[in-house]
């Protein structure tokens, strides 16, 4: 096995547009900000990291936007419960 | 039951909701001389590049705070009357509280050197001091950074972000060697050259020069000069302990708490970066100065205030940082001894990441993805990784939980040894012990 296919669990874009969200690992997070600053729609994407809970705004675009712009690498794209009730 | 909080970082904060979440009712005052209340400390590194405003420094909303339902006060305690349970104010009613959390935090300690007092002279403790330098940097054109650890970086940062020329002072001959290995500092130190930083190795600061009251340059011990107009100074850390001098609290470097982050008085407790706190693992008591151990430590001594048992046990300390601009995670114990440029401990700084027990290390990458490992009789005992940050995660898993690495031991400590693929094919048969 290579060293890139660790992460072959963790999704590709497309299967998270469908089916993922972006989560967060929050021991790495210092509520800096610079997420919710640069999501386009608004959402408040740290808010989301305190409490330790997938980003599941019914209007996350999965843009990445946040996971590229951490400087902490807190957040990434995973797989979540596709029958999972999400809220907004 | 009135519970009193002085200080407004995370650790305060943490400590209001956790004893929210067990005392619906009870009364919850935080005090704190820090006019901006809270918002992430952390987050002025990314406000002075520019990356963000101040207002997205503040992670809560008022809807937030009135959920939480407790006061702000903005008033500076002059005194603490444990035997009379109150806090003086200058001018004001005292404050009687039923249960009290220390978390006021640490500061910079000042530059002892003839000028330090001048005009253009910054340290990075507050959002105030992070708006003076910004102001101060607009106008400005040199500016002369002293120090160690990740806040000299930052502060270097921000003035090169804002178009400034910076000289960076080193004592020694790398960067934060109490850390980092020298590969390390080497890659470190060439970021910042390329950045257009001109760094002074060997060179201590003797005195700031003034012209009119303002910073006009600096002068070192060995006659070098160089002309500014700012000197920005990070040279460590020390925990704010004015308050608690005389009062029967027991103090060594921070205030001494145990694992349940009660100090001696038992309606006294202590969290976050003033708290000397009791590891029962190792039996020792440590200053942190991390977001994350603050966070926790408040929550838990939050829940005990509000008479709900609960315990702090320390996890590998852990940072995540950029140090000129290469994402740097550093993990359990890597480095030793002590650092010429910082004073006792560094903003983001952990003591544990320098008692090293023995070890033996393991490092493979070239240039910007790096791993170093520190390897133990069975386990893995510190890591730093740069660049690629793919292996932090299951590195920061396998360190505080222990995992036993015998299996892979002998092939990680071969020379040239493919460290990134052991450790992932390793993860991943070993991640299934764990939740993750």
């Amino acid at each position: 096995m290579s060293f890139l296919n660790i992460f072959k669990s963790d999704s590709t874009r497309r299967t998270v547009l469908s089916e993922g969200h972006v989560v967060p690992e929050p021991s790495r997070c210092v509520q800096c900000g610079i997420c919710s600053y640069n999501c386009p729609i608004g959402i408040d994407v740290r808010a989301y990291v305190w409490r330790n809970e997938a980003v599941k705004h019914s209007e996350c675009l999965t843009c990445g936007e946040c996971v590229a712009r951490c400087p902490r690498g807190v957040l990434r794209f995973a797989q979540t419960d596709l029958f999972e009730r999400r809220d907004s | 039951m009135r519970y009193v909080i002085i200080g407004a970082g995370v650790a305060g904060f943490a400590a209001v909701e956790s004893i929210r979440s067990v005392d619906k009712t009870g009364e919850i005052i935080m005090v704190s001389d820090d006019p901006h209340g809270f918002y992430s400390r952390p987050g002025l590194a990314y406000y002075l590049t520019g990356e963000i405003d101040d207002k997205a420094l503040y992670s809560r909303t008022k809807d937030d705070y009135k959920e939480l339902n407790f006061s702000f006060l903005k008033e500076r305690i002059t005194r603490i009357v444990p035997e009379q349970h109150k806090l003086e104010i200058e001018g004001k009613p005292a404050i009687v509280y039923d249960k009290l959390l220390i978390a006021v935090g640490a500061r910079a300690i000042p530059l002892n050197v003839p000028g330090a007092k001048l005009e253009g002279v910054f340290k990075l403790d507050h959002l105030t001091d992070a708006n003076n330098i910004l102001k101060w940097a607009k106008r400005g054109r040199t500016a002369v950074v002293v120090g160690g650890g990740i806040t000299a970086l930052e502060l270097t940062e921000a003035l090169l972000a804002h178009g400034m020329n910076v000289h960076y002072l080193l004592r020694g001959d790398r960067y934060w060697s109490s850390v980092l290995d020298k590969r390390e500092s080497l890659v470190v130190e060439g970021h910042l050259q390329e950045e257009g930083v001109t760094l002074h190795h060997h060179s201590d600061l003797a005195e700031i020069v003034g012209k009119s009251g303002r910073v006009a340059g600096i002068r070192t011990a060995d006659g070098h000069t160089i002309k500014c107009d700012m000197v920005a100074y990070a040279v460590g850390i020390v925990p704010r302990l004015d308050l608690v001098q005389g009062i029967g609290l027991n103090v060594e470097r921070g205030i001494l708490a145990d694992e349940h982050l009660q100090t001696n008085d038992p309606d006294i407790f202590a969290a976050g970066d003033v708290a000397q706190v009791y590891d029962p693992l190792t039996g020792h008591s440590v200053l942190d100065s991390l977001w994350n151990p603050a966070r926790e430590q408040g929550h838990v001594a939050g829940l005990n205030m509000a008479g709900r048992k609960s315990t702090y046990l320390k996890s590998a300390p852990f940072n995540v940082t950029r140090l000129a601009g290469l994402t740097t995670t550093i993990i359990g114990a890597v480095g030793r001894g002590r650092d010429e440029d910082v004073v006792g401990i560094a903003r983001g700084d952990s003591e544990t990441w320098r008692e090293l027990p023995e070890a033996i290390v393991a490092q493979s990458g070239l240039d910007v993805n790096h791993i170093r490992l520190l390897i133990g009789d069975k386990h893995l005992i510190g890591a730093v990784l740069m660049g690629d940050q793919k292996l932090s995660f299951p590195l920061q898993k396998m360190i505080a939980n222990s995992a036993d690495i015998s299996p892979i031991r002998d092939s990680l400590m071969q020379p040239d040894a493919p460290i990134a693929d052991l450790i992932a094919d390793f993860w991943m048969g070993w991640r299934k012990n764990i939740a993750v």
